[in-house]
């Protein structure tokens, strides 16, 4: 294909028909696949993984992914820690949403411990979490734009993630790997100028998102770029296990917060925005609306915030707060045991799910009553849908593939754990 | 509303012996089966018109090293969307005969969680189009989340197990 197009190339250019080359035989016309890394180390990708792309001139004919760049054994590496040190392995998964993930995390070790959370803590654990759905969105939808080549949205929008990476700080002192909350509840209450930051937000952000819908949701260069570009039908979504934003793109209304809610999701309001055609345009729209519905979600909950504890009446499990154990025999014991790994775990297998930033970020857990978990093994969206992705851009371009990867929010620490 | 008692019985009606150790953890409805019927029992399940237990959300393997003759168990996750109903399928292999069918004909994301099996604990799922290593490099010769292998140095005095436990 490629050397017939060049032939007539030169034929054009000379005018005359060139003779063939006759000094090394003479030139066979085969049509050749050029084959094209894409990755592990551009920029596009967006993380660590490689694509190996075959290409027809400019059009895609299959794809083979490597991934595993950044594999760090986080399960082999769970078999050897007490429960509470895997918080910290939990964050550097979706590290664009840590929050959620630590939250699932105690949210498994409660459910196979028992431990009812206080509303307060549950209401504190959602609002962490959307803000974090909230950073996560931003963050995909913004490179989105820049992939397409509006490089205004991203930084525009990135003051916002900056802003929430400020409660993020005021409520856990850390900003990108969280370790936030603890087994049990929450660390410490909302302090008065966490929940001042979550108001600021509430009132600025559907303003700066409005802008932001307003420079992409009708552009015309946008559109072109993205609608009906890497499209997938509810059917192949659910066969190859799609969950989250771009499932719900192909028009399935699957969220784990509806199907099994967790940490009191029962008591908010919201809505769970479906696309139609599962293309890249759709799974756009459905991060965008998904954004106002935790800010919904958010709003219900600082609203009503109960009052009441902030963490569980478990002392056994739950670290008690430093000045106690300078002073208390208990807490000291407790402070201890909890520290050294020496909780009295069940024996027992869990699994528990979240809405992850991406889809359903699952924890199966099975404990022998020891000090870690004999085997924990996470589900990871990214891991599960991204094997879509070379049927998704097949027959498409290269600079679709580039916006089919981004509007898939594919995490490399997610993606290999 | 299914109950896991009445979708418990549905299997064993329509299994009888191959199906057993019934068991609901958490309100999750766990059973086990052998490997001959586990492609068939997970499309029965998918294609039963009130169940449609129709999408995997995860396989897994589990090594218990000290119980003989159930060295590995591959435990396969299902979610039926319609019902919203979960369950837990495991099925139970040798360590010297580590075979299972695949189920990439019932589900195509089984493709990369079935390798990640495969390189994580050797499990050989017979039919995969493509059993290669995922997330560990091809030369490795060795399946690292068997229980054989310790994270820390065994030279290492200061974190011998005997004192910190596992």
């Amino acid at each position: 294909m490629i050397s017939e197009d060049l032939n007539i190339a030169k034929k054009n250019a000379t005018g005359s028909e060139l003779p063939a080359r006759n000094d090394n035989g003479p030139v066979q016309y085969v049509n050749e696949l050029t084959t094209l890394n894409l990755g592990p180390t551009h920029p596009a990708t967006h993380g660590i993984f490689q694509n190996i792309l075959q290409m027809d001139g400019e059009k895609i004919v299959s794809g083979e992914q490597t991934i595993g760049y950044i594999h760090r054994a986080f399960e082999k590496i769970a078999e050897r820690r007490p429960f509470y040190q895997i918080t910290t392995l939990t964050d550097r998964m979706n590290y664009c949403s840590s929050p959620i993930n630590n939250m699932g995390w105690h949210m498994t070790v409660e459910k196979l411990l028992g431990v009812d959370i206080p509303k307060r803590a549950q209401y504190i654990r959602v609002i962490m979490m959307e803000l974090a759905r909230l950073s996560d969105h931003l963050i995909c939808n913004g490179i989105l734009g820049v992939d397409t080549g509006a490089f205004t949205g991203f930084l525009y929008i990135y003051q916002e993630r900056e802003n929430i990476y400020d409660i993020y700080e005021e409520v856990c002192g850390a900003r990108l790997t969280t370790n936030m909350g603890r087994i049990g509840g929450m660390e410490r209450d909302l302090s008065p100028t966490a929940i001042r930051k979550i108001k600021e937000l509430l009132v600025r952000f559907p303003k700066v998102l409005t802008e932001f819908e307003n420079l992409f949701n009708r552009n015309r260069i946008f559109m072109d770029r993205v609608v009906n570009v890497g499209g997938i039908t509810a059917e192949r979504a659910l066969s190859y296990g799609f969950t989250g934003p771009n499932l719900r793109a192909a028009g399935v209304d699957y969220d784990v917060r509806v199907m099994n809610p967790y940490s009191s999701y029962q008591d908010f309001e919201f809505d769970i925005p479906v696309g139609q055609s599962g293309d890249t345009y759709d799974r756009f729209m459905v991060r965008n609306e998904e954004m106002r519905q935790s800010l919904r979600i958010i709003q219900q909950a600082i609203d009503n915030l109960p009052e009441g504890p902030h963490y569980a009446d478990a002392p056994q499990y739950y670290l008690p707060p430093k000045q106690e154990v300078y002073k208390n025999m208990e807490a000291l014991i407790y402070h201890f045991k909890i520290v050294m790994g020496e909780i009295d775990a069940p024996v027992g297998e869990v699994y528990h799910a979240v809405e992850g930033g991406n889809g359903e970020l699952g924890f199966y857990l099975i404990s022998d009553g020891g000090r870690t978990p004999y085997r924990l093994h996470f589900r990871r969206p990214c891991f599960i849908y991204y094997q879509a992705y070379p049927e998704m851009c097949k027959g498409l371009t290269l600079s679709d593939a580039i916006v089919i990867m981004s509007s898939m929010n594919v995490i490399a620490g997610e993606l290999d754990a | 509303m299914l109950t896991n008692e009445e979708v418990a019985q549905t299997i064993i009606n329509q299994f009888g012996e191959t199906v057993s150790d019934f068991d609901d953890p958490y309100d999750l409805l766990t059973f086990s089966t052998d490997r001959d019927h586990i492609v068939s029992v997970i499309s029965y399940l998918k294609e039963h018109p009130v169940y449609k237990v129709g999408f995997l959300t995860d396989i897994t393997a589990v090594h218990y090293p000290d119980s003989t003759g159930k060295e590995f168990c591959v435990v396969y996750h299902l979610h039926s969307l319609t019902n919203n109903f979960r369950l837990r399928i495991k099925v139970y292999l040798q360590a010297d005969d580590v075979h299972v069918p695949t189920v990439i004909p019932l589900f195509a994301g089984a493709n990369w969680m079935e390798r990640e099996t495969f390189d994580l604990f050797g499990i050989i799922f017979d039919g995969h189009p493509d059993l290669r290593r995922i997330l560990n490099m091809e030369e490795m010769d060795y399946h690292p989340m068997l229980k054989q292998f310790p994270l820390e140095d065994d030279t290492r005095k200061d974190k011998i197990d005997a004192l910190f436990g596992r």
